[in-house]
């Protein structure tokens, strides 16, 4: 039996509040193997660090034990600390006082043996305990940026210069995302193209950026420091060493569809480049809607270009690379509001998304900037503006608040006023939610520079009359119905995660919340990181967001990604699994259940009878294995051990608890 | 006057009632926005719900537009809370006449279980109340 020492914090009163600290002492002193217990009210001090220290020396202890909060707090503090004393850091078992007991009770009658019965418990694992090594794995130094939006460019940029070699993947023909639709931003009324084209410049010209355009990624495997990404660069049908962005074979192209740049109010090309600025300039064909590729005929952007950079036999070119670091900046969708039929959306041409009315401010947008109403083409006398779309709906929306739709829309009515005084809006919001900088001001402007009326209520619906829409609501501060005849309605539409989240969170490994936003690893503490080592977030895929925020959330996960690529080496998980040759069948269900890839067939020799057989087992690797204990829940032999937590280990825990008070 | 013992009777038996809770409501007026009968009433639906929210008991009782609402069901169905007002609705009726006349047959009488009551029409249960003596 080894020579274990327990130590047991008070936690200030945190733990010492609800749990008698003496009494679990006086009973730890009592378990087998326990050589010392003594306690301490901060553990997790200096003085408390060297306590353990002094006391291992002293004592010459072999185990350690401590009573305090969760592991996920300072296991790793303690392990430091053991390791600093000479033993092995996985030596050391944490029985969780605190979030595990005394947070979750009141009564220290409860709590004090509950105390117990989990410091007992892991006294039984530690007397259990192996010294385990990590092993130093490289780093990849390169890193993988998924999603060109405003978020995607800022970090692919900060990584790239601190040096690092970053691919760009970006699933449309060009970088830019939703901020390239947008025509100003608030609360500046900066124009979104001139703050926002400077950097896809930049990602462009950088020479530490590879950019992958229209490019899509099908498979992640590996782990920190060694990603295994394949990715889908999708066939152009143009030679982009031979095209000059000339912009011929669009202009003379016959076949136009509906524009999603332009939230479908406007009609592109079926060879196009999104936007004018797009990044980089070079077309792609629509080869669901080309008339050559449906129909087999046509060919005239062929013929018209003058560089023969079209190349309609090209093919999906699939990339396969090695990662240090993934940062995912997928970006936000505008919610699909034909749940709302009150509202006439679909119904109703002069009933808009706020993205879609964003798109008639644009000179490069489907009315050439001009502002009109799409049911007859002139300029609208009285615009309606509808928030919480969607928003903060639980019987047909979404939960939360969409935070970027109070400052858009007063944004939207700004800009609505600057091109036509004249015309009156309305704006009907639940409550107006403005903070941040400058963000209270720049609305006020909107109610008194601007005269702008918000009406604090709801629209029940809109319905057209004779050529107009009229708009029946309540205005709740004055307890008045209303009915407003109104030219144009915009919907301030709630911004859910993209379509294809959980399919990205699935290739990764990481995990989303219930509305397939990805989740940070700490809501406070770790905002950018993610439950998977080496995997950031940043930008309006995590949460509903604005341009600030995301920036600010891309420049911090590049910060961190760059902190793991700067490291020589990267420790791997000490706790990984084994597998015991001479037990395993071969039946490799293990391989199927691991999220890692990290278990693969091997052959095993073995002496059966005088007669020298081969068969086939299952092996861990283990710089792959994450110690995540699938397979050692399927293996039917039980020849799969996870390291520091094996089965025995795990019985002698459960033995520990089931024992009479 | 606000937030006193009967108040939170009343609330608690409003709930039970009618299985909805006021304070869900967070005052975005669309009930009213769409509601039909709004023309007639002189307490606007979002407004029932701001004076549950608020105890103000008396002047519900004193209010018409419980009597108005026409059950139509256009606000639960587009209330962004879940909130199924057209329900509060009835169980404020229900109390002004238990405030008014009192039951002459309670619940407790027809021996069912809640499970039962909550399948029954409550008109049909308030009208049998009121009309059957003990």
């Amino acid at each position: 039996m080894p020579r274990i020492g327990v130590f047991i914090c008070w936690c200030g009163t945190n733990i010492a509040g609800t749990v008698e600290i003496e009494q679990v002492v006086n009973a730890a002193r009592s378990f087998p193997g326990v050589v010392y217990a003594g306690d301490y009210r901060y553990l997790c001090s200096e003085v408390g660090q060297k306590l353990i220290k002094d006391t291992i020396k002293k004592e010459n202890l072999e185990r350690v034990v401590v009573g305090t909060c969760s592991p996920r707090m300072h296991e790793v503090t303690f392990r430091k600390a053991v390791a600093e004393a000479g033993l092995n850091p996985y030596l050391l078992e944490v029985a969780n006082l605190r979030e595990h007991c005394s947070w979750v009770h009141k009564d220290p009658a409860e709590a004090t043996p509950k105390a117990i019965a989990l410091v007992r418990a892991a006294v039984s694992k530690a007397s259990l305990d192996e010294p385990l090594t990590a092993l130093m794995l490289d780093v990849e130094k390169r890193a993988l940026v998924i999603g060109g939006g405003i978020a995607g460019i800022q970090a692919a940029l900060d990584i790239a210069d601190s040096g690092y070699t970053v691919d760009l993947v970006e699933k449309e023909p060009s970088i830019g995302g939703r901020m390239a639709q947008l025509e100003k931003t608030f609360p500046t009324l900066d124009c979104a193209a001139c703050i926002l084209t400077p950097k896809m410049v930049e990602v462009a010209q950088h020479p530490n950026i590879n950019l992958l355009t229209y490019s899509e990624v099908e498979a992640v495997s590996g782990f920190v420091g060694q990603f295994d990404v394949r990715i889908r660069s999708r066939a152009r049908s143009i030679d982009p060493s031979k095209c000059t962005g000339c912009g011929i074979c669009y202009e003379k192209c016959p076949a136009k569809v509906p524009s999603e740049f332009d939230m479908e109010l406007g009609k592109r090309k079926v060879i196009y480049v999104p936007f004018p600025q797009a990044v980089p300039n070079i077309p792609v064909i629509d080869r669901e809607n080309c008339l050559y590729f449906k129909r087999g005929r046509c060919r005239i952007c062929e013929k018209e270009c003058p560089a023969e950079a079209i190349d309609f036999e090209q093919q999906d070119e699939i990339i396969e690379r090695r990662y240090g670091v993934i940062l995912v900046a997928t970006g936000f969708d505008s919610m699909d509001l034909t749940g709302y039929g009150e509202y006439g959306y679909g119904q109703h041409p002069d009933v808009l998304s706020a993205l879609q009315f964003e798109r008639l401010f644009n000179a490069s947008g489907p009315t050439a900037g001009q502002v009109v109403r799409l049911s007859n083409g002139r300029p609208p006398q009285r615009v309606v503006f509808i928030q919480c779309v969607g928003s903060r709906d639980i019987a047909r929306g979404q939960n939360y608040c969409s935070k970027i739709c109070c400052m858009f829309t007063s944004k939207q009515a700004i800009l609505l006023k600057e091109k036509l005084p004249e015309t009156e809006a309305y704006i009907f919001y639940i409550d107006l939610r403005t903070a941040g900088k400058g963000y209270e001001e720049f609305q006020r402007r909107a109610a008194e520079e601007y005269g702008v009326i918000y009406l604090r209520g709801s629209v029940g619906k809109v319905f057209p009359e004779g050529e107009r829409l009229l708009v029946r609501g309540v205005d709740s501060l004055s307890g008045r119905p209303l009915e407003i005849e109104a030219d144009l309605v915009v919907l301030a539409a709630a911004s859910v995660p993209r379509r294809d989240a959980p399919e990205l969170a699935r290739l990764m490994s990481i995990n989303s919340d219930r509305y397939n936003f990805f989740d940070e690893a700490h809501p406070k503490l770790r905002p950018v990181e993610t439950h998977t080592a080496g995997i950031f977030i940043a930008g309006a895929c995590q949460a509903p967001k604005d341009i600030p925020e995301a920036v600010a959330q891309a420049g911090a996960a590049a910060a961190k990604a760059v902190t793991l690529l700067s490291k020589e080496k990267l420790q791997s998980e000490a706790c990984v699994a084994k597998v015991d040759p001479a037990r395993c069948s071969g039946c490799l269900h293990c391989e199927a259940v691991c999220p890692y890839g990290a278990i693969a067939a091997t052959e095993t020799e073995e002496r059966v009878r005088g007669e020298l057989l081969t068969r086939t087992v299952a092996e861990v690797n283990p710089a792959l294995c994450q110690g995540c204990g699938c397979c050692t829940m399927t293996c039917r032999s039980g020849s799969v051990t996870l390291q520091g937590y094996t089965d025995e280990q795990m019985l002698a825990e459960v033995d520990a608890l089931c024992l009479q008070r | 006057m606000i937030f006193s013992e009967s108040y939170h009777r009343f609330i608690d038996e409003l709930k039970k009632n009618t299985g909805q809770d006021p304070n869900q409501c967070y005052q975005c007026a669309k009930c009213s926005a769409g509601c039909p009968v709004v023309a007639a009433m002189d307490l606007l639906p979002h407004q029932v719900i701001r004076y549950l929210q608020l105890g103000l008991l008396g002047e519900l009782e004193e209010s018409r537009t419980p009597w108005i609402c026409a059950s139509c069901f256009t606000c639960a169905a587009r209330c962004p809370r879940d909130l199924d007002l057209a329900r509060l609705m009835e169980g404020v009726r229900l109390a002004v006449l238990r405030l008014r006349e009192g039951n002459r047959l309670s619940p407790a009488d027809l021996e069912l279980t809640p499970e039962q009551l909550e399948k029954l029409p409550a008109q049909a249960l308030v009208s049998s109340f009121r009309k059957y003596a003990k």
